[in-house]
């Protein structure tokens, strides 16, 4: 039995870029209990609902978060278009589903490289990065923006991709896929990545069952879950199964989010085979009814869940946006208890925190 | 670039901005950009740093944070504000929880806007803030000179 | 197995019925997917989301202002982070909950931004 210490991780911190901040209680080496503080980031603009009409309100939404930015926009667009009774044309489904799917694998490239750069394989990270800057190119072309692409409105989308855009998107995907199979050989072999991620971080199934876990932390701990298969967008037409591991420790939350930038690159290029020609966006006008709607999106980190409440006028009564790092705070509190003090910094980047997103 | 007579090194803290700042800040790291060929580092600890990068907002709980980084870092420093939220609440401006921009609580050198900031734009700001450091290491060479000579006076 | 989505059911509970609901739902397998509160003129609405195989079940409550309520945490512990933010955020009353940060989860300019006293 060691003397207790208590180590403050963060909010400034070199491995993370954001402000989290942990209390651990360290005996000897190991981590007895992990205390989160948070709120380093809290806007509040959730309130803003009052002075933003809804039409303007995709903006603020979409800054919930600059990395899975379009799929804010997108999730809140539901839950108006829902409210609205407003059916959008299919080619603006497909549409959404491409930007979509475009985040999640730039996303995970993000995710991966800031893994690499956490177990301290600096080239890697690198490399992870490269490649992500090809995706950011494409956004560029498509909507004009790298990060915040304001191109989801309520009613549709603002830009159309032509089709050799489409073609010359798909080609630039498959020519990074060859890239990307070089850097998994390293994630998945390389001894010493194997040494920092395999067994360490354990989520037992029940335990992610019972911390309701989210995303690709509850499919690495074997849980088939995954908000696409419940057929928004066109998700139903793509034809995919859900990446699922069973291991449940780091290892596996890499494998899994290392498979799915390969399955968003297939769901994209079928989306591109399959899209049909027509209309990008339908009118909007008028208030929004009384009513209330709910939507859920699954975002690169997860299960994300968007509220309206309408008032009959222009502007909402109420916008309540959880997204995925919300749910799985818990599943990381549970699993730091026990692991070595060395492994934390592996722990937090392996349920791929969003600070942002969680505090709003 | 003839004037850079030092590699600077960086330090990043986020305020509250939404990420995208942040990612644009870490991607002039990665080979697309490339600081590093500048001898630019981003380095964790305050006490190495030359230059600080601010992204978003001061909320009521990052104040101390912010504060605590800027006094850390050792004599002279520059502050760079990235994104229009650091310059000036930008679209949180009206949020509860939302002081403004991040001069409201540290003086800030160089503003960069955008939302988000493009990684050239945020190049550039920290070559601008390198005028601004070696305008301050060359006051700072001064300084002590003047007050050498204000003392002789005062004594004689 | 599409279209799964557009499901929107609300039940409206009793907050004395809370615990025993979703004790039973949580038996069944469903598992917690969110918590909101909304400030209306009788008080609280707060919601209390479960999903299971992909589909919400919603739960509604009203709590007039002064009472409290029972916290969920001894269920799903997981709920601490919505309850401490609803006690910060609105300054809804919970009773026993698993962790409690005491209104210093959010440090936020003013008291409860979403329910102004004055």
């Amino acid at each position: 039995m060691g003397k207790r210490t208590i180590i403050p991780f963060g909010p400034q911190h070199p491995v993370l870029p954001e402000p989290v901040h942990l209390d651990l209680v360290i005996e000897d080496e190991k981590v007895v209990e992990a205390i989160p503080s948070i709120g380093f980031i809290h806007r509040g603009l959730e309130k803003l609902v009052e002075k933003k009409e809804y039409t303007e309100l995709v903006y603020v939404i979409e800054r919930i978060c600059g990395i899975c930015s379009f799929g804010h926009g997108w999730g809140y667009c539901h839950t108006v278009e829902g409210l609205m009774g407003i059916e959008i044309p299919e080619r603006a489904e497909y549409l959404r589903t491409i930007w979509h799917e475009l985040s999640r694998v730039h996303s995970h490239l993000l995710w991966l490289g800031l893994l690499a750069d956490g177990f301290g394989f600096e080239s890697l990270f690198m490399h992870c990065w490269r490649l992500r800057e090809r995706v950011l190119d494409l956004f560029e072309k498509t909507t004009g923006g790298r990060v915040i692409f304001s191109v989801c409105k309520v009613g549709g989308v603002r830009k159309d991709i032509d089709k050799e855009t489409l073609d010359e998107m798909v080609s630039v995907l498959r020519g990074m896929e060859k890239e990307l199979k070089e850097l998994t050989e390293t994630f998945i072999n390389d001894y010493s990545v194997k040494n920092r991620l395999v067994g360490v971080g354990y989520l037992s199934k029940e335990d992610a069952i019972e911390l309701c876990a989210v995303g690709p932390m509850a499919r690495a701990s074997g849980i088939r879950q995954d908000i696409r298969l419940t057929g928004n967008g066109v998700y139903d037409k793509l034809e995919f199964e859900p990446c699922v591991e069973t291991a449940g420790d780091c290892y596996a939350r890499t494998l899994v989010r290392m498979r799915e930038v390969y399955q968003s690159i297939d769901m994209i290029a079928k989306a591109v085979e399959l899209i049909p020609d027509g209309e990008i966006s339908v009118p909007v006008k008028g208030n929004v009814p009384k009513g209330e709607f709910m939507a859920r999106l699954e975002q690169p980190r997860g299960e994300a869940f968007y509220y309206s409440k309408g008032a009959d006028s222009k502007f909402l009564e109420r916008i309540r946006v959880r997204t995925p790092t919300n749910m799985n705070i818990p599943a990381m509190v549970k699993t730091l208890q026990g692991c070595d003090l060395a492994d934390v910094p592996m722990l937090i980047l392996t349920i791929d925190p969003c600070i942002s997103c969680t505090e709003r | 670039m003839s004037y850079v007579t030092k590699s600077p090194w960086i330090i990043h803290y986020d305020g509250s901005s939404c990420n995208g700042c942040d990612i644009e800040v870490l991607a002039c790291l990665t080979p697309m950009y490339d600081v590093e060929r500048f001898g630019i580092i981003n380095t964790g600890n305050p006490k190495h740093a030359d230059i600080f990068l601010v992204t978003g907002s001061v909320n009521e709980q990052n104040i101390t944070v912010v504060k605590l980084i800027y006094e850390q870092m050792p004599e002279p420093k520059v502050v760079v504000a990235i994104g229009i939220c650091a310059t000036s609440g930008g679209i949180f401006k009206e949020c509860y929880n939302i002081m403004g921009g991040i001069d409201t609580v540290i003086p800030v050198d160089v503003y960069v806007p955008g939302c988000a900031a493009r990684p050239e734009a945020i190049i550039d700001g920290v070559v601008k803030g390198l005028g601004v450091l070696a305008e301050k290491r060359a006051a700072m060479d001064q300084k002590p000179a003047v007050a050498a000579e204000v003392k002789e006076k005062e004594e004689a | 197995m599409s279209e799964q989505w557009k499901i929107q059911n609300f039940i409206s509970i009793e907050p004395t019925q809370l615990v025993d609901t979703l004790q039973d739902y949580k038996a069944e397998g469903y598992r917690l997917a969110q918590v909101h509160c909304t400030k209306v003129s009788e008080g609280f609405e707060l919601t209390y989301s479960l999903d299971k195989d992909h589909v919400l079940t919603n739960f509604r409550i009203i709590l007039p202002e002064e009472e409290e309520i029972m916290s969920i945490t001894g269920i799903y512990w997981a709920a601490f982070i919505y309850e401490n933010e609803m006690q910060d955020l609105f300054g809804v009353k919970f009773k026993h909950m698993a962790l409690n940060y005491g209104g210093h989860f959010y440090k936020v300019s003013q008291p409860t931004p979403w329910n102004p006293k004055d």
